[in-house]
């Protein structure tokens, strides 16, 4: 098919971008590996288990419904079960190349003028010994049986790990039904006491986790990890030790906790396959975007937390500005490089439900409640509702030369959010010496299950970086690509985490590449 | 983090060719120092396909090194290190698609058995008995026993292992030191000074930079190759399967894309499909053209590959010289000066005989082959 802008990703900044877009006159395509559009973030139940009450997994169901009513009214074609392996620059634009799930056998291109990257991050889990036994799950993972399968993990469970997204996870796991025997979170509570006026609205809102964890009885061990799962066929329990200042722990403190399941997470990565590829500049880990949250190449835009991690809330700001800028410069009409509040409200006031609301900060919790700071900030922070999402109407398509810019709620969301997230991602940097804790039967690589002895002799072997750990000895070679060992690698070989280059974002049968070449004497 | 060392050869670059040369001057008595900006097995050596090919050689200087050095690869492999560097003397089928082809397969095979290539033709209606999912309809194909396979950074990472060399990774030569006499006694690095009356250009790619710094000019070009690797497998693809295209687009001089399938299973499972030829300098991303012909190619000769996934995709590029033969052997115009390096794509094959060359020449001894035919400074004298 062919259109203006195709959006991939559908999470928070991808409806928000295909929306803003869209209600300015732009075709847009929204693409998505999913069956329903949503994301990690607003993941819905299937709709054969019949949920009566999905909302109630979801704080944000309001925002959910305002996108998902916009999306409905709105003239963007969603496309689902749409598996992006590769996004090609072509002359008059760009193809998009997906394999329609969930065989992932047969092609589906996109072209399209304009593209944006709404591509999302996935969770970090750093190897332990015993992470592998079955009973073991991601932070993330958890949640997404939650919220998609509607089932439990387990009986009784840990969450252990660090960021922002254990919470919610220890909290939704206990509303659930699950025994939560401890929050174990290897960041300092004074960490985040330090970045308190970054934070002022995270910490407010993490009360609301930190009453539901003390109504659960959830025990909250701040500076502690995980130093083993144990079990033989599944996991029986979990050793549990305090750090010391330096992120080592403390001999003597070790105890164990009975559990039949550990959720374990250490925080998120952002997904750069496709941005890499076409060849956008990364600033370390991260795509680099410009205010309008351009890329360094010309028609691609990103947004969300291919950008940076920093939630939903700053996903959606992000994903508006994207998509205002994106309609903008399709319809030939360049806002200003750095768009501003007073040229906006020059050129087009905002239209009124350009408000940001703030849900759920509300201070219920009275001094009654114990709420350690660096214990309870939320990875979901009060919402923005740009225009597009918000309810009230929204204006149709413009003739061009009219092209509404971003709404300037979101410009100053996305500066208040940008700066929390940095906070956060600051506070919650894993212990610095955590490789130490690495056994050398430990399993790096599940995929190809490369050991950190396996990964240690490539090192004394003469690998120095994460590349050449994986020529020596295959981690990061399988199905995942590196995505869930890498950080481990490159912590192991002592060098930071670099982007790694997959210029398939996904697998792709011979079959469909051989298609797409040019028949012998054509070409 | 200074650090000045002084020993009987400083080898540049921690390759498949700086670790043979590293391997083979340890065996000849040398105190070998190895020296590398990046990690072992950086560069050109950790995208390669782990080729030891005679199959692919036409008879003349290039398949005599390739013949001295399947020998000695195999005689590594019998010493011990054949499995670290998962060395696999599987032999290599060429097929032919067509009697145009296959006549000009034939005709090379025999002019290859003449120079002590083994070649065996196959009918076609026994090719199956060696590649039981080739594709049906082929015009014949010839048998290479002496082709066999490695996995390149393992076997820079063994061979330099072996040479209990002492190994600087992610320390870059900055300069080539030269004496009052002119002659090179050592080289710079940002981390100190190594000093040696011998230095060993094997730098790949960038052989033609370090030639540079020691004030020669040597015209080594990258050539751009993507790599595809599938999603493991059972072992299906038992020998490096090709096209005989293949073997034309080795000595072209064309600067278009050209591509035929190199078919071949690893013993981790994926199979490997290479073989595609670009001129396009250092540029590392992504052509869905290249990877399209590979993956056509590759279908066209094993049709169960349709429906096989890959998994990724990588470039590398080969460094290559303009008469297609690398350099090996001194420099006269910088003495104590020595090149390893523009083996273009077959650098892990003829890694073995050129460091075994390298290793005679500095040791004073003769070498086994006449290396005229790839003097470093040859190419000085024609653009006089």
């Amino acid at each position: 098919m062919r259109t203006d802008l195709a959006v991939i990703g559908a999470g928070p900044a991808g409806l928000a971008a295909a929306l803003a877009a869209s209600a300015r006159g732009v075709r847009v395509a929204l693409v998505d590996a999913a069956t329903q559009p949503g994301g990690q973030f607003y993941r819905q139940p299937a709709a054969a288990l019949g949920a009566g009450r999905p909302e109630a997994l979801h704080h944000r169901w309001r925002t959910w419904e305002r996108l998902r009513d916009g999306l409905a009214a709105s003239a963007v074609r969603a496309l689902t079960d749409h598996h992006v392996w590769s996004v090609e620059r072509t002359p008059d634009g760009f193809t998009v190349h997906a394999l329609l799930g969930p065989d992932q056998q047969e092609p589906a291109e996109v072209h399209a003028r304009a593209v944006l990257l709404a591509t999302g991050g996935y969770e970090q889990v750093l190897p332990f010994p015993g992470w592998t036994l079955p009973g073991v799950v991601t932070a993330g993972g958890a949640q997404a049986m939650l919220k998609g399968a509607l089932v439990v993990p387990g009986r009784r469970a840990v969450v252990a790990g660090t960021g922002p997204l254990l919470l919610p996870v220890a909290t939704g796991l206990a509303a659930a039904g699950v025994e939560v025997a401890a929050l174990v979170e290897s960041a300092a509570p004074r960490r985040l006491a330090r970045h308190a006026p970054a934070l002022a609205g995270k910490l407010t809102e993490g009360a609301g986790h930190a009453a539901r964890l003390l109504r659960h009885r959830v025990p909250v061990l701040t500076r502690h990890t995980v130093v083993r799962a144990h079990g033989d066929d599944g996991l029986t329990g979990v050793t549990v030790a305090a750090l010391d200042a330096q992120g080592r722990v403390r001999p003597g403190t070790e105890r164990h906790l009975p559990c039949d399941t550990l959720a374990t997470g250490h925080g998120m990565l952002p997904h750069t396959d496709l941005a890499e590829s076409l060849g956008c500049r990364l600033d370390g880990l991260t795509v680099a975007v410009d205010p309008e949250q351009r890329t360094n190449v010309p028609g691609v835009w990103a947004a969300g937390e291919a950008t940076g991690i920093g939630g939903a809330a700053l996903a959606l700001a992000e994903g508006h500005i994207a998509g205002c800028s994106a309609a903008a410069h399709l319809h030939d009409t360049a806002p200003a490089p750095e768009p501003s509040v007073v040229h906006l409200h020059d050129t087009a006031p905002a239209p009124g439900p350009s408000v940001i609301h703030l849900h759920d900060t509300a201070p219920a919790p009275g001094p009654s409640v114990v709420y350690p700071p660096g214990t309870a900030p939320a990875p979901e922070p009060s919402v923005v509702h740009p225009p597009g999402t918000a309810p009230g109407p929204e204006p149709a398509a413009h003739p061009p030369g009219t092209v509404l810019g971003p709404a300037p709620a979101a410009l100053k969301a996305r500066t208040r959010l940008a700066r929390s997230a940095a906070a956060l991602e600051s506070a919650y940097a894993p212990p610095v010496h955590w490789p130490e804790q690495i056994t050398d039967d430990t399993v790096i690589c599940r995929c190809e299950e490369v050991t950190a002895g396996a990964v240690r002799e490539a090192l004394d072997l003469g690998a120095g970086d994460e590349r050449t750990v994986k020529l020596l000895s295959r981690a990061g070679m399988g199905w995942c690509q590196g995505r869930m060992c890498g950080t481990a690698v490159a912590a192991l070989a002592g060098c930071a985490p670099t982007p790694a280059k997959r210029p398939f974002a996904r697998p792709v049968p011979l079959g469909v590449l051989a298609r797409q070449h040019p028949q012998e004497g054509q070409s | 983090m200074s650090e000045s060392l002084t020993c009987d050869v400083v080898v540049v670059g921690a390759g498949v060719v700086g670790a043979a040369a590293a391997l083979y001057a340890a065996r000849a008595g040398l105190d070998a120092v190895v020296v590398d900006r990046g990690p072992v097995a950086g560069g050109t050596t950790g995208a390669g396909e782990g080729n030891l090919l005679v199959s692919d050689k036409e008879p003349g200087p290039e398949l005599e090194l390739a013949l001295l050095s399947a020998r000695l690869w195999a005689d590594l492999a019998r010493e011990g290190l054949g499995r670290a560097v998962e060395y696999e003397a599987k032999g290599g089928v060429v097929v032919a698609g067509t009697d145009r082809a296959l006549a000009g397969l034939e005709k090379l095979a025999a002019e290859q058995r003449a120079a002590g290539v083994e070649a065996v033709p196959v009918p076609p209606d026994r090719l199956t008995d060696l590649e039981p999912y080739l594709t049906p309809g082929l015009a014949g194909g010839v048998h290479y026993p002496q082709d066999a396979q490695v996995m390149p950074a393992l076997a820079a990472a063994h061979l330099l292992r072996a040479s209990k060399a002492r190994v600087l990774t992610g320390r870059e030569v900055t300069g080539v030191l030269r004496g009052p006499d002119g002659a090179v006694c050592g080289v710079r690095t940002d981390r100190g000074d190594l000093h040696a009356p011998a230095v060993v250009n094997a730098a790949g790619t960038w052989g033609g930079e370090v030639a540079a710094r020691a004030g020669v000019s040597l015209p080594v070009l990258p050539r751009r190759g993507f790599v595809l690797v599938t999603e493991p497998l059972p072992p299906r693809i038992r020998h490096k399967v090709y096209a005989a295209d293949y073997v034309a687009d080795v000595a072209s001089d064309s600067a278009a894309l050209q591509t035929s399938p190199v078919v071949e299973g690893t013993p981790a499972g994926p199979v490997l499909i290479g073989a595609s030829r670009e001129r396009v300098g250092f540029d590392r991303s992504l052509s869905l053209p290249a990877l399209r012909a590979l993956a056509a190619g590759a279908t066209g000769l094993f049709p169960f590959l349709a429906g096989v996934r890959a998994m990724r995709t990588y470039a590398g590029f080969r460094p290559y010289l303009p008469d297609h033969l690398p350099a090996i052997g001194a420099d006269p115009r910088a003495p104590g000066l020595f090149h390893a390096c523009g083996h273009e794509g077959a650098g892990i094959g003829l890694a073995t005989g050129t460091g075994h060359l390298i290793a005679q020449v500095l040791a004073g001894r003769t070498p086994d082959l006449d290396l005229g035919p790839f003097r470093p400074d040859r190419f000085t004298e024609e653009a006089e």
